[in-house]
């Protein structure tokens, strides 16, 4: 089975690898870039747990064909903190006490990006729509959308 | 097992390798053929894929509005000339989904979804279907019940004319999971009203026989009356004729006969 030419940008950076036919853009990410922060939930569209942005869009990374990403720009939690600082999301998360094994928080982080790039003041029922295809096993969500709001409240202080 | 992935620039193309191919799938916004492909699915052998826009392009300069196949739900949440169809779209899965998911996708997709589908059929949708002899439109009644067999036709836009008013239109998914999840039971009706009269009732259901059909008995009990409470308990009561739901783990089929005629009430209503 021959293999298939990929570029895309992978959190700013353009980075090019060989794909299998069929296989998805979280195995993609995982095995041949090496970026674990999408994580592997079910493989199905329903836990949310490989959630990116493609060009700028939440999409599912284990149903997205690796192919269709081709000259695309993925972001991922791993580009998610500038340098050293934190994302206000990720500070969020940590005050708020919004993980607890942390499976879901990379998929549940970049659905609250995606609000909050498209909508920085959001309402308690705006976030609840961001994140409803994320399913959180321990948590529990009240604290995750109290720290999205807590995210915006803090983005628009320091705007 | 790795499966051919096969782009075309063309529909046209794509269309001839579709239907010379048995194990050949067309690609959506895959959020069914992708989750087939992670399960394993060995029926699949090659995957096909249009890079043409013209799939993905909305036309609402008319009274008529026609939607490229590859159009995505987040889309069609994001022009504002398709309200109608806002309910619809906006009960489909989760945003990742809605980013992804694409009206021709969802012309195929099996109970528990297929919910937008619903709603073309209330609104006696034409679906135009590439095959490998040529391009046909077809009433979106007669591909639903041909569906089985086009598996090798490529579906390239649906179009349907916009109902006269927003009450004209609407829509219901009754869920179990809010503000996502499968459908218990989705109705849509298209209520033209013609000097105080509806004139050309649509019924629609998902999720009440093995593809979406139309509620004909409460279509006929409305067909030339006004939208008063007794039409209304007429079509509620004929809500069940022809219907064969199935068991699923979203809701037995006793269940859905016995809130399929609720609902419709509701909806007729104009109830929350
Ligand atoms: C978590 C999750 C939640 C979901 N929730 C809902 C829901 O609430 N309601 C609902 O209705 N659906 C739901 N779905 C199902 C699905 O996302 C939608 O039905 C969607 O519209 C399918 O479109 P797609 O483009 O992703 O399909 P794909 O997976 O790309 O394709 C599905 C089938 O249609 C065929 N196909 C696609 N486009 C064409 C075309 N142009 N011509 C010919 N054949 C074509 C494919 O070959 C395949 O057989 C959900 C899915 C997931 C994973
Ligand atoms: S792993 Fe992709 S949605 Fe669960
Ligand atoms: S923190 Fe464990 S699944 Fe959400």
């Amino acid at each position: 089975m021959t293999k298939t030419p990929l570029q895309f940008r992978h959190n700013g950076r353009d980075v090019a690898v060989f794909v299998d036919g069929g296989v998805n853009l979280l195995v993609a990410l995982r095995e041949l870039i090496g970026d674990m922060t999408p994580k592997f939930g079910c493989g199905q569209g329903g836990c949310g747990a490989c959630s990116v942005l493609i060009d700028g869009e939440l999409h599912l990374s284990c149903l997205t064909l690796a192919e269709t990403v081709n000259g695309r720009s993925i972001e991922t939690l791993d580009g998610l903190k500038d340098g050293p600082n934190l994302h206000p999301l990720q500070r969020a998360f940590m005050e708020q006490f919004a993980a607890q094994c942390g499976y879901c928080t990379p998929g549940m982080l970049m659905a609250a990006k995606a609000l909050l790039d498209r909508n920085p003041s959001p309402t308690r029922a705006e976030v609840i729509e961001a994140i409803s295809g994320n399913i959180c096993r321990c948590t529990g969500y009240e604290p995750i959308i109290n720290a999205v709001l807590a995210a915006a409240t803090s983005g628009r202080a320091r705007a | 097992m790795p499966v051919t992935v096969k782009t075309f620039a063309s529909f046209g193309e794509a269309a001839s390798a579709l239907s010379s191919d048995r194990g050949a799938r067309y690609l959506g916004g895959g959020t069914l053929v992708m989750r087939a492909l992670n399960e394993g699915d060995i029926s699949i052998s090659t995957v096909v894929r249009v890079t043409d826009g013209a799939l993905s392009r909305i036309d609402v300069a008319s009274s008529r509005i026609t939607l490229g196949a590859g159009v995505t739900f987040a889309k069609i949440l994001a022009e504002r000339d398709l309200a109608f169809l806002h309910a619809p779209a906006r009960s489909i899965g989760g945003p990742a989904v809605r980013n992804m998911g694409t009206v021709g996708g969802n012309l195929f997709a099996p109970s528990p979804y297929g919910d937008f589908t619903v709603a073309l059929l209330a609104l006696d949708a034409t679906v135009s279907v590439q095959g490998g002899l040529g391009a046909r439109d077809m009433a979106i009644e007669e591909f639903l019940q041909s569906r089985e067999r086009q598996s090798g036709a490529l579906v390239l836009a649906v179009s349907c004319a916009r109902p006269a008013s927003a009450d004209a239109f609407r829509y219901r998914k009754i869920a179990r999971i809010k503000p996502k999840g499968g459908s218990v039971i989705t109705i849509a009706a298209h209520l033209p009203v013609s000097g105080g009269r509806i004139s050309g009732a649509r019924i629609a259901l998902a999720s009440m026989a093995a593809t979406q059909i139309r509620a004909r008995a409460a279509e006929r009990a409305l067909e030339g009356r006004a939208l008063d409470d007794a039409a209304i308990s007429a079509a509620a009561a004929a809500a069940t004729e022809g219907v064969s739901p199935a068991d699923n783990a979203l809701g037995s089929a006793w269940y859905r006969r016995e809130i399929v005629g609720v609902h419709l009430r509701r909806l007729l209503s104009g109830l929350e």
